[in-house]
């Protein structure tokens, strides 16, 4: 996953513009999606085969809900947000409409990842998404200098002061959570148990923030922080750790100790679509075992198409092996759908952490 | 030297160079106390340089200035006993009146009171009693002219430099800010130098007048010495009104000489002390008033220049008025008419008799200007 | 003829009403409606003050924007400080070519973006950067430096990112100024110092307040420069707000908070003006 920092109100503004601009034309593909999801080749190869075109907007989970909201639900015709966002922006804003599973090619799907992603983004009876892209976060660590961070608290630890770099944002406090030995996925539906586990973790991070370089905010910044030696350990996602590795054989993805955390990004029609048949078109298109191969080559991210494994890079599989032993697998902690309002809770915590000195 | 009777301001050998340029070039005078002084000349004669030399944003590269015997090198311009009134007055546009004649004493940490006084007392005195409170802009021409120099005149200067002030204004203002000017002079007693390229403000106001073209001083003397016995080509052709003629000499006898015009023309003229010769070519200057009119040759008998020609032009100017008169060579003279009125009835075409007494001719050596 | 005039000021005026009924006054009011806004439940607002209440009652908003003015206040005196000679030399000293090249040097930071700018600070001031290992190399340091992530990073990149702003009005106002009115202060036994007080300030203060207003405004609407060089205690008002519109999803808030920087913004400039004396009509003409 990638994020880039672009001002709301220009996004606004263009939105609004490029919705104008392309209202009736249907054969276009307006797709709303992260960095590397939707690489050039398989563009190319998408529009030869089908005659649609595909324009491309790269975002990340909050911008492509904020977007969406702005418009409600329109400017876009396929999001790819991760799976826990799309139950409670569904409830709150209404910003999708129900997908027709139907119309899909279901055999191309791992089983159980689409069955998961189905129930997580079920509301009202309605499905809302289906599973594209998965991968987890952990820790990425220059392992000759940070031995001693098995765990996300180990990033508080006297032997990487000053050099630890981690997201102000919502993984970064689950984490904490499971690291502190709690377990934040089962208090999501009760906001007083919550809240309070949020308060313990947001003690933590501030007596933490002596540790910490700088709070990274873009991929690119992680990697400038990491190459350089200016910070050893990080929070951050298995591609990051994996694309460091190939320059630099000490740095690399772990799976901490209270396991990684797992998302998966979706396919999602956005309320106003006015290209369904083209963004069907587009999922069947990239489930191809063969283009799926071709994503996981430009996003460093496994798919859940079936059988795509066979084709990926050797060492892609030989990094993920690497970094995720059997049992780790066991472990990874996946995203349950985050409720409404659950938000407000944690940008207190966030905002005091920030603010603490 | 007795401090008495030492100039209030004294320039030596004064040179100045931009680059390869040469702007004034070995230039020496004296001012003496209270007197008015002029620079006249062409724009780009140097005058300007001179002044901002005086006042010190420039510095000369050789030679000194003394003012009251003090040499000024080195001495910056918010040190030097001189004050300016520049050509567009730079009055303060962002303080009143009374605060821009008071700005030069309170740099000289003069008490509020004192300052107050001395303001209005200089308000007075340029005639404009209580405007200490009005802004520059609601002032007149005229009026913002008059606190320009009351701004200078309250730090009582040893020297006043003045710099084309009267350039802005109208022409009705200007002439009679020429009048007014030279009774703020007296009335201050103050030594005032002043540049400008308009001959008729340094021939009323100026005690002495300095000739400067191309960096140097061409002749310095009274407005009577320059009108009527100018030392050169240049202030004959520069100071006042002129008809002129190139040629060759072709007599000499004492002072008066003989000359043949390039257009063919035989006239006479005086060399008045200056190195003329029988072959050298010479310049003749005669001025239009020392042109008569005449109804018939014999009229003019005793001129020894008389010529027929026709009017081509009449230029009425009451009292100035002149005529054109086209001679048998093709040229043209300017005359001016007698004041009373009695050719007032010429029209164009109609044939005159002119003619001046050689005396009048000033000849010089030509090339020279 | 009249009625001729009277359209073509009708054609003139359209496009300035529409601009700002369309993008300034229409969003603006829709902000405000959005700001009184109170989540009740999934889906569900009633309409309060809670938004604006929340603000004022959280110290960490109200230090936050505190903060931020305070730092903007800082900003702008120290642009001013050093836009101040930079445009006195541009507009007085300089002539011709020279008066050009320099006006457009102040002009190229420009041509980039405000992105490219501060990862040109980050490269320059980070500890594995260029002045750090200039440092080491020379021996000023026996370890590397870290520049970045602090308040006077910040303060570096605020002041570059507004220089030009500052220097405009100043470089056009001080051009206005006639040579011979300095001259005219010296000659009148004015020191540097009192010229420049009576009559160079005095003249300047127009382009000055207007200097001083677009800059302090930029600098408190500033995103991109505090976060990035800020690191973890950049703690900037837009960053808050940001984050409540695209991480919290909680637009109301967000909403709130811009209205409310909006007006203690222009209170201060209203406050600034006040106490030098100075009027927004005098700074527009």
């Amino acid at each position: 996953m990638k994020t880039s920092t672009t001002r709301f109100t220009l996004s606004a503004l263009s939105l609004a513009i490029m919705g104008l601009a392309q209202s009736g034309s249907a054969d276009t593909l307006r797709l709303l999606t992260w960095g590397g999801y939707a690489p050039e080749n398989v563009i190319d190869m998408f529009e030869a085969e089908t005659g649609h075109t595909v324009e491309v907007t790269k975002s990340n989970n909050e911008e492509m809900i904020a977007k969406l909201r702005a418009t409600g639900g329109g400017g876009f015709d396929l999001a790819q947000p991760s799976q826990d966002r799309i139950a409670g922006p569904q409830m709150e804003f209404g910003i999708y409409k129900p997908i027709d599973v139907s119309k899909l090619d279901q055999s191309l799907f791992i089983p159980s990842m689409l069955s998961a992603t189905m129930a997580n983004t079920t509301v009202d009876g309605a499905v809302y998404g289906v599973p594209h892209v998965w991968g987890t976060s952990g820790l990425v660590l220059n392992t000759a200098m940070a031995g001693s961070v098995k765990d996300y608290t180990d990033l508080c630890n006297d032997d990487v002061a000053g050099k630890v770099s981690y997201r102000l944002k919502r993984p970064t406090l689950i984490g904490f959570a499971f690291a502190m030995g709690m377990d934040p996925f089962a208090a999501y539906g009760d906001e007083a148990a919550y809240t309070e586990m949020m308060g313990k973790v947001e003690e933590k991070l501030i007596s933490c923030k002596a540790n910490v370089k700088a709070y990274w905010g873009g991929g690119d910044e992680l990697m400038g922080l990491m190459r350089s030696g200016e910070a050893v350990a990080s929070m951050a996602w298995d591609t990051g750790g994996w694309k460091l590795n190939a320059d630099n054989p000490d740095i690399t993805f772990v799976a901490p100790a209270s396991g990684a955390l797992g998302w998966i990004d979706t396919f999602v029609l956005p309320a106003k679509g006015k290209a369904d048949d083209a963004a069907y078109a587009w999922i069947n298109f990239v489930m191809q075992p063969k283009i799926a191969a071709m994503i996981t080559e430009a996003a460093g991210n496994f798919t859940a198409s079936k059988g795509a494994d066979e084709f990926a890079s050797a060492d892609l599989k030989a990094r993920y092996q690497a970094s995720f032993p059997p049992e780790a697998v066991d472990n990874i902690k996946w995203y349950p759908p985050v409720p409404a309002g659950l938000e407000a809770i944690e940008g207190g915590v966030l905002d005091r952490v920030k603010a603490a000195n | 030297m007795t401090p008495d009777l030492a100039p209030d301001l004294n320039c030596a050998r004064l040179t100045k160079r931009f680059g390869d340029t040469l702007a004034v070039d070995d230039v020496s005078f004296d001012v003496p106390p209270g007197s008015f002084f002029s620079i006249l000349g062409p724009s780009g004669c140097g005058k300007t340089t001179i002044m901002r030399m005086i006042a010190g944003f420039l510095d000369p590269s050789s030679g000194d200035i003394r003012i009251k015997g003090r040499s000024m090198a080195g001495v910056p311009p918010n040190k030097r006993p001189v004050n300016m009134v520049f050509q567009h007055l730079a009055l303060f546009p962002m303080m009143n009146i009374a605060d821009n004649i008071g700005y030069g004493l309170r740099r000289q940490g003069l008490g509020k009171a004192e300052i107050a006084r001395k303001v209005d007392a200089a308000l007075e005195r340029i005639g404009l009693p209580g405007i200490g409170a009005r802004k520059v802009d609601e002032l007149s021409g005229g009026q913002k002219q008059r606190v320009a120099i009351a701004r200078c005149m309250v730090l009582e200067p040893d020297v006043l430099l003045l710099d084309e002030p009267l350039g802005a204004l109208d022409l009705k203002l200007r002439e009679h800010m020429k009048v007014e000017l030279k009774a703020l002079q007296a009335a201050f007693d103050t030594t005032f130098v002043y540049i400008t390229h308009d001959q008729s403000e340094a021939l009323v106001m100026s005690d002495q007048i300095a000739v400067m073209n191309n960096g140097v001083f061409e002749q310095v003397g009274s407005a009577r010495d320059l009108y009527y016995r100018p030392d050169t080509a240049f202030v004959a052709g520069f100071v006042g009104d002129a008809n002129r003629w190139q040629g060759r000499i072709t007599a000499v006898n004492g002072e008066a000489m003989q000359i043949e015009t390039d257009s063919g023309l035989t006239l006479r003229g005086a060399r008045h002390g200056r190195s003329l010769n029988v072959g050298d070519r010479a310049e003749v200057f005669v001025r239009p008033e020392a042109i008569r009119i005449a109804g018939t040759p014999e009229d003019l008998q005793h001129f020894d220049n008389r010529i027929t020609g026709t009017v081509t032009s009449l230029l009425f100017n009451g009292a100035a008025s002149r005529i054109l008169v086209r001679d048998t060579a093709g040229e043209e003279i300017e005359v001016t008419l007698p004041q009373s009125g009695e050719y007032a009835a010429l029209s164009r075409g109609d044939a005159v008799h002119i003619g001046w007494s050689g005396d009048q001719g000033n000849c010089f050596p030509a090339g020279a200007a | 003829m009249r009625a001729e005039a009277k359209l073509g000021f009708i054609l003139l005026l359209t496009p300035l009403l529409l601009w700002l009924t369309l993008l300034i006054f229409i969003p603006h009011v829709d902000m405000f409606l959005v700001s009184l806004r109170e989540r009740v439940g999934v889906g569900k607002h009633d309409t309060s003050l809670a938004n604006y209440r929340t603000f004022l009652t959280e110290p960490l908003y109200l230090w936050t924007f505190l903060r931020t003015a305070v730092m903007s206040v800082v900003a702008t005196a120290i642009t001013l400080i050093i836009a101040f000679p930079v445009s006195y030399y541009i507009a007085k000293i300089a002539k011709g070519r020279l008066q050009s090249a320099l006006f457009l040097l102040c002009l190229i930071p420009f041509y980039v973006s405000e992105l490219v700018r501060t990862f040109g600070w980050m490269i320059l001031l980070r500890e594995t950067g260029l002045v750090s290992n200039l440092l080491l190399w020379a021996g000023l340091a026996d370890q590397p430096v870290e520049m970045l992530y602090n308040d006077a990073a910040i303060m570096v990149g605020l002041v570059y990112t507004s220089m030009l702003f500052m220097v405009v009005p100043l470089v056009t106002t001080l051009e206005s100024l006639d040579d011979s009115v300095i001259e005219a202060g010296y000659d009148l036994g004015g020191t540097g110092f009192s010229v420049l007080r009576e009559i160079v300030i005095p003249h300047a203060a127009p382009g000055i307040v207007s200097g001083c207003i677009v800059v302090f405004m930029l600098s408190l609407g500033n995103y991109l420069t505090p976060t990035m060089l800020g690191g973890k205690d950049s703690l900037w008002f837009t960053e808050l707000i940001y984050s409540q519109f695209i991480v919290r999803f909680n637009w109301e808030l967000g909403a709130a908070f811009g209205f409310m920087l909006l007006f203690l913004s222009s209170l201060i400039v209203w406050g600034m003006l006040k106490i030098t004396g100075q009027t927004l009509e005098k700074t527009m003409g």
